[in-house]
């Protein structure tokens, strides 16, 4: 079929043109690209205001000190210490390494991490867990693994002058099972724990 | 492999349930109880839009009317984009788009593909987020659907429709009844469910704390974000709020959001084919069909689930013997659902990520390239099942001449016109994506390649594969906001958009038009077992024939590199 023969068969049809489109299209803008949010939003918010507005945590003095869902950067020996960050757990900057296996720079980034691994926590390379020496995808991940945390124990409760016990106590009452993932612990749920803040 | 094997069962006994209610509610040739539910509202909508709900369209002038209604949908986000610094709903004052970008993201969100060369939370403001781009995310795959109901009723209905008056239907009739009666449901129900886990629905801008150990600020991005991801998961559309998609707590914040949107991501594709079968009366043609997509659907599955299980290679003797490849993946979800999602994704045309796949072992980006070639193991919505149907036509032609007949599909004789925009449409594939891709490598300063060697091709490789397959994830790491990357990417995504939709649509109206030869014991049997496994083998070569080099020189040699 030629092309203007295929014009013309569209052209018998009476099924509107560019202004139905038009028509169509605010429409549809209208109702699915403003209303079905803002209904989404007021119905969110009346139901599940606290997660409705990002899972905010806030300390006793009522001062907002986070998001339940985004990790923090941790440095200090007085606390659990998080994922490694492509963004330093930068939240509007949210990426992961994006180094494929086959690139040297995620060996040596992952050497320079065992090191400092191994000079705090006393974990000799070949028994770091893999959670701590790999970048999250979102690079605010919140949470370690179980293992993860247990390394860590021993160095916080010296430093804090804690009892190992009551740490790990600590640890598996802010520890998720994972019914439905893997097993985890919440990092900053744990260190404003061990703050007395949470 | 139990969280693999759970996933399956649930997605089917979601959407046997769906389908049947889809091939009741979207069939416009056949009263159902649910017009007196929804009919009064959409025929308030179609008047307000000047739709003459009766009207019939000629496959031509639906086809017309698809192309028209894009090139509209296109310039509203467009201008949205590179307006939005100017325009209301944006408390975090970010700055318009620049035109290459943003042209490249309103192709991108308009054929259904949402290939990002941006970070959502920082670049786009909320009325981005949602006028422009939420809109999209109903309206392209709609018109996925609304194709393949055409395609339906022209080419597979056993019998032909009575009031149809010669037409295939109509478009805007389409469109609003699949958006009213399944899409919106749809994502009311998976939106508040997603608030409730946690994804945030609000209109207040970021929020700014001080971390804890060291006081350094945290800009926290916030929005309406748990409306755009239950239809980004829901409509095959993959566009995240945030940069790295669903692996951001706050767009998928646990283990039940997680299982949701994984669900979510496949639902619709699979409900489509039972749909199909209910509306055209070939239940056993879907039957097979459908096989050979969960057949395809276990294998690469199975393949990428056992390479993220193995061992990242950088990290050999010093995290814990056997520990599974954890880089780039969230600890919540591990790297079984990890994997599981980026099969499931690559698979339906979705693309969106709960890990990031620039990151997978070789053998699992091998899995994931592969999804997207075949794309049609359920594919995107309506454009998955009419994917296939390409491939069956070409079966169909071969298989005919193999049992020594004139090539005929459902008794209408498949001639050189309908054969030469077949082929077109398949070759267009290996044509566009090698060619660009060889293009692209022969200037390297055109790649920005952030890996190096045998992944670097891969990088390069599953840009352009995502966008002809109209998928959207990406290796990440690529600096892609460039504009010869949107430039050469709005090229795919066009390409493989609207041509592999439209050539059906058209084959189906140029077969309706010929005379139908009787059924004998000699035809081809197209819901034979036989023909079933033929098609697949069509599929199989043809991907093989294409990309087995390119696979070589990517993943394959990448993986013969690490190997101890």
């Amino acid at each position: 079929m030629s092309f203007a023969s295929f014009l013309n068969s569209t052209r018998r049809d009476n099924t509107g043109g560019a202004v139905t489109a038009l028509r169509f299209t605010l429409l549809m803008a209208g109702l699915l690209g403003l209303l079905y949010p803002l209904v989404i939003v007021g119905l969110g918010q009346l139901a599940f205001p606290h997660q409705a507005d990002g899972s905010l945590l806030s300390d006793r003095e009522g001062r907002v000190v986070g998001s339940a869902l985004i990790g923090q950067k941790f440095s200090g020996d007085r606390y659990f210490q998080g994922r490694p960050s492509a963004v330093d757990y930068a939240a509007d900057a949210v990426a992961g390494s994006n180094l494929a296996p086959s690139n040297p720079a995620l060996r040596q980034r992952a050497e320079a991490d065992a090191q400092r691994i191994t000079a705090r926590d006393g974990v000799p390379p070949g028994r770091i867990p893999a959670d701590l020496l790999t970048a999250s995808g979102s690079g605010v991940d919140p949470h370690i693994s179980p293992e993860s945390a247990a390394v860590q124990v021993a160095r916080i409760a010296r430093v804090r002058g804690l009892a190992p016990s009551a740490v790990t106590a600590l640890v598996q009452r802010y520890s998720d099972r994972g019914n439905l993932g893997e097993p985890r612990v919440n990092v900053l749920a744990l260190n404003l724990a061990l703050d007395g803040r949470e | 492999m139990n969280a693999m094997m759970l996933c399956y069962a649930l997605l089917i006994g979601l959407a046997l349930p769906l389908g049947l209610y889809m091939g009741r509610a979207l069939d416009s040739d056949r009263p159902s109880p649910l017009d007196r539910l929804f009919g009064p509202v959409e025929s308030v909508l179609m008047r307000l839009a000047g739709v003459d709900r009766r009207a019939s369209m000629s496959w031509s002038a639906y086809l017309l009317a698809v192309l028209k209604l894009h090139l509209l949908l296109v310039a509203l986000a467009w201008l949205v984009f590179m307006g939005q610094g100017v325009l209301p709903l944006n408390p975090d004052g970010i700055p318009g788009m620049n035109w290459d970008t943003a042209l490249h993201t309103a192709v991108s969100f308009a054929t259904n593909t949402n290939q990002q060369h941006y970070s959502g939370q920082a670049q786009l403001s909320y009325l981005s987020q949602t006028l422009a781009i939420v809109t999209l995310q109903f309206l392209t795959p709609a018109t996925g659907l609304a194709v393949l109901l055409a395609i339906t009723r022209t080419l597979l209905r056993r019998q032909p429709a009575t009031n149809a008056g010669g037409g295939v239907g109509n478009y805007y009739v389409d469109l609003t009844r699949i958006v009213m009666r399944v899409l919106l449901p749809l994502s009311l129900i998976v939106a508040l469910l997603l608030v409730w886990q946690g994804v945030p629905a609000t209109y207040q801008g970021a929020e700014r704390v001080m971390m804890l150990d060291g006081g350094a600020a945290q800009v926290i991005p916030r929005g309406p974000v748990a409306p755009m991801v239950a239809i980004k998961q829901l409509g095959t559309n993959g566009g995240g709020w945030y940069g790295p998609n669903s692996t951001v707590p706050l767009e998928n914040p646990t283990g039940l959001s997680n299982l949701i949107e994984t669900i979510a991501l496949m639902l619709i594709p699979v409900a489509s084919l039972i749909a199909v079968g209910v509306i055209s009366g070939r239940r056993r043609l879907m039957m097979g069909i459908g096989s050979v997509m969960i057949v395809f659907s276990l294998i690469t599955t199975s393949l990428i689930v056992a390479s993220e299980r193995l061992p990242n290679a950088a990290l050999a003797g010093l995290v814990v013997e056997g520990s599974p490849n954890l880089e780039g993946k969230e600890l919540r979800f591990g790297s079984d659902l990890s994997a599981l999602w980026g099969s499931w994704t690559t698979q339906t045309s979705n693309g969106s990520v709960n890990a990031m796949h620039d990151s997978f072992n070789p053998l699992g980006g091998l899995g994931l390239l592969m999804d997207m070639f075949v794309n049609v193991t359920f594919g995107g919505i309506g454009v998955g099942l009419i994917g296939y149907l390409l491939y069956l036509m070409l079966a169909a032609f071969i298989g005919s001449l193999m049992i020594g007949r004139a090539p005929e599909l459902f008794g209408k004789p498949l001639e050189t016109r309908e054969m030469r925009w077949i082929s077109l449409a398949i070759l267009a594939q290996p044509l566009i994506i090698l060619g660009l891709s060889a293009i692209t490598v022969t200037f390297p300063g055109l790649t920005g390649n952030s890996n190096p060697g045998f992944h670097g091709l891969s990088q390069v490789l599953y840009e352009f594969t995502s966008a002809f397959a109209n998928n959207g994830s990406g290796f990440e790491g690529l600096g892609d906001a460039t504009p010869w990357w949107n430039l050469t990417c709005v090229v795919a995504l066009a390409v493989g958009r609207f041509l592999p939709m439209l050539v059906p649509l058209a084959v189906a109206g140029w077969l309706a038009g010929k005379r139908t030869a009787p059924q004998g014991r000699g035809s081809l049997a197209v819901e034979s077992g036989a023909f079933v496994g033929l098609t697949a083998g069509v599929i199989v070569i043809v991907n093989l024939l294409g990309f087995l080099p390119a696979l070589v020189l990517g993943p394959i040699a990448e993986q013969l590199v690490l190997a101890p």
